[in-house]
């Protein structure tokens, strides 16, 4: 075992699977000589070319649409859009696509592609640097939605998802690119998508979260513990689809749930979640289903006093668990 | 701009410097009529309620089986768009396939009746047309012309779009890359000059699209859409050179539109009676008709032979489809995932 920050991990895997499987293509902007602005891709034109390590010009709906048609014709590229701000492009190639291709041919053809793309706030990038967006794609049917929060996961996930014959989504949040680290084994390994990870056992409350967010959950649940409160993490990894089966079975153990995520509050992950316990759910719980989101305005602004006032951070978590756990 | 294309006679002699013989000539004339039929029939089977969308072909055949003879069947990969069908029967799709894509029949093999008629792919015959979304082809068919590269393989796409297509941001990302990789791929575009009922000079600026072609370092040709023979040539000028590492081409075929753009479509709301009967005057089917003739290749009594059993394949196909069952209900939420996920999950 080594320790890795994300950045590294989820270089680590795209060169194990480019060394592995000739088919892996990456594509985008600045991706090859740059090595991509967070260097994902750093080193990669040197050791597998200018075949396999496309700097794109500046058009993001054409990054997908070609990834599309290379995984039709036998290749399985990895798709790197720069920041989330600039993925709106993308969507008619991704979602009125990619997503479709395979019902919609009958099972005749898959679009094995995976779509990168370094999201979130934090990191003092105003309102087209700090976007999420995953609350826009977990409403698609057909493509899956991955937002991991750490090194281990990040590796063992982007591994799944470049073997995945589905379109991926991976989002990776900027913030925890080089502030998170954590244990990476050396030998292949892969996380499969959908599967849901109890980062913390407790039997208070369960509080479910992904991506930057979650790391503030750890550190809320770390401070209640000591006033007694044993709150349980569900780290969701994967938003599309949703691991119900984890979700409920923490829900029945707790009685109480709260969802923590830094996207915007109206018809996000947490919605789902919600509608998810509070139907299959609804025996199970003790308490009104409560979310901490960002809030309903169109991204996290550039002043520091303005990003923080957007954030679920950490304090604010643990109000909002003290409050459900005294419920 | 708006200057009718050529009503011409096809050059005497023609086929025998293209290495075609009087049975190619005669394939080519057959699938021509077919795909005539065929549209006519679903036009009527639209009308009596047991089709309920056709986007007619009548005008663009000449164009379309050129372009596909003049491509390696074997091995090229062929992204068409909704307009086609004489595209698609000449590539090996029947009668009884397409109808049972018109009438959303069980068993229709490019999207199981999920897609509109000939939507989907054709794996054995590497045809592939995946979305209603015009112009959502393009970046995509130059992926696989890019994956052909990287593969070295001697494979050229060749994707087909209208002229409406060409305004779509993506067309124009997707020539730029094709021509920075110089990758084998032609862009065939079948200018009808209507989109819908936006005429050619609401489109665009400029009287050929084919200009647009030294923008993104390519060959931009125009070439009359309405003699089969012609667009052959230039199309397999093109493909060889695509073959041999020349990179791309951007092909305009001038061919007319002799139907409304749609059966839901009523084009006296804005297409002039005199631009369609002009376009009548360049049916390819009338032209190339008038050729075979004037080689000596068709008789009168071949011509009618050569209707009739189109008119009997496409009766059979008609009853065959007419007969199938439609797809079963239960396979809605089939084909969700190609990797189904770790767990169930919603
Ligand atoms: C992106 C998109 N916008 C609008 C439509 C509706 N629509 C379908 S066909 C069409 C006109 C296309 O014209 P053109 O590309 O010239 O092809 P033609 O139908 O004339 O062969 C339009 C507007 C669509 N299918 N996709």
């Amino acid at each position: 075992m080594a320790v890795k920050t994300v950045i590294e991990a989820i270089r680590d895997a795209m060169r194990e699977e480019m060394r592995r499987d000739s088919r892996v293509i990456v594509l985008g902007e600045d991706v090859g000589r740059r090595g991509g602005v967070f260097l994902a891709t750093e080193g990669f034109i040197d050791e597998f070319g200018e075949e396999r390590v496309i700097d794109t010009p500046l058009a993001e709906a054409s990054i997908v649409g070609l990834a599309i048609g290379a995984a039709l014709n036998g290749l399985r590229p990895i798709a790197e859009i720069q920041f989330t701000d600039f993925i709106w492009p993308i969507v008619n190639q991704l979602v009125g696509e990619a997503a479709r291709h395979h019902y919609g041919t009958n099972g005749q053809v898959s679009v094995p592609i995976v779509v990168r793309s370094p999201y979130g706030g934090m990191v003092r990038g105003g309102l087209y640097h700090s976007q999420s967006a995953e609350g826009f794609f977990y409403h698609c049917p057909g493509l899956k939605v991955v937002c991991p929060s750490t090194p281990y996961d990040a590796k063992g996930l982007l591994k799944s998802a470049i073997r995945d014959d589905d379109p991926v989504l991976f989002f990776e949040h900027k913030r925890t690119y080089r502030t998170v680290r954590g244990e990476v084994p050396d030998e292949d390994y892969t996380i499969p998508i959908g599967v849901a990870d109890v980062k913390r056992e407790g039997r208070d409350l369960s509080v479910f979260s992904y991506g930057l967010t979650l790391h503030y959950c750890l550190q809320a649940a770390e401070a209640l513990a000591k006033e007694g409160i044993q709150v349980e993490v569900v780290d969701l990894r994967t938003v599309k689809p949703l691991d119900t089966e984890t979700i409920l079975a923490s829900v029945k153990k707790t009685g109480k749930a709260l969802i923590v995520h830094e996207d915007n509050l109206t018809g996000g992950v947490g919605a789902e979640v919600s509608a998810l316990l509070a139907d299959a759910g609804f025996t199970y719980l003790d308490a009104p289903i409560k979310r901490l989101c960002g809030p309903d305005v169109p991204a996290m602004p550039f002043a520091p006093t303005l990003e923080q006032a957007f954030m679920p951070t950490t304090d604010k978590i643990i109000d909002a668990m003290r409050h459900l756990a005294r419920y | 701009m708006g200057d009718t294309p050529s009503t011409a006679s096809i050059a005497p002699g023609k086929h025998r410097s293209l290495g075609l013989n009087p049975e190619d000539l005669l394939d080519m004339y057959y699938k021509m009529v077919l795909t005539r039929v065929l549209d006519q029939r679903v036009w009527a089977l639209n009308r009596q309620g047991k089709v309920a969308i056709v986007g007619s072909c009548s005008g663009h055949e000449g164009a379309q089986v050129g372009a596909v003879w003049a491509m390696d069947r074997s091995r090229d990969i062929f992204f068409t768009f909704y307009r086609d069908l004489c595209a698609l029967l000449t590539l090996g799709v029947t009668p009884k396939e397409m109808l049972l894509g018109y009438m959303a029949k069980a068993g229709e093999p490019m999207s199981g009746a999920r897609m509109f008629p000939g939507h989907g792919v054709y794996p054995q015959y590497r045809i592939i047309n995946l979305s209603n979304v015009v112009g959502a082809q393009m970046t995509k068919a130059v992926g696989s012309a890019l994956a052909a590269k990287i593969r070295k393989e001697p494979t050229v796409v060749i994707v087909f779009f209208g002229d409406g297509a060409t305004s779509e941001g993506e067309w124009h990302e997707a020539l730029n890359f094709a021509g920075i990789h110089r990758l084998p791929i032609l862009f065939f575009c079948e200018n009808n000059r209507w989109a819908i009922s936006v005429p050619q000079h609401k489109q665009m600026a400029v009287p050929d699209v084919a200009l647009r072609a030294q923008g993104y370092g390519m060959p931009g040709v125009v070439v009359d859409g309405s003699d089969p023979l012609e667009v052959l040539k230039v199309t397999r000028e093109s493909a060889e050179r695509a073959r041999n590492g020349g990179g791309p081409t951007l092909i305009e075929a001038k061919v007319e539109r002799l139907m409304p753009h749609t059966s839901d479509d009523d084009d006296r709301r804005y297409r002039p009676r005199e631009d369609l009967e002009r376009a009548k005057a360049r049916d390819p089917i009338e032209r190339f008709r008038a050729y075979l003739k004037g080689e000596g290749i068709l008789t009168e009594s071949q011509d009618t032979a050569i209707w009739a059993r189109a008119q009997k394949e496409v009766d059979e196909a008609t009853e065959f489809a007419d007969k199938a069952p439609f797809p079963d209900p239960s396979t809605l939420l089939d084909h969700l995932w190609a990797t189904p996920p770790g767990r169930k999950g919603v």
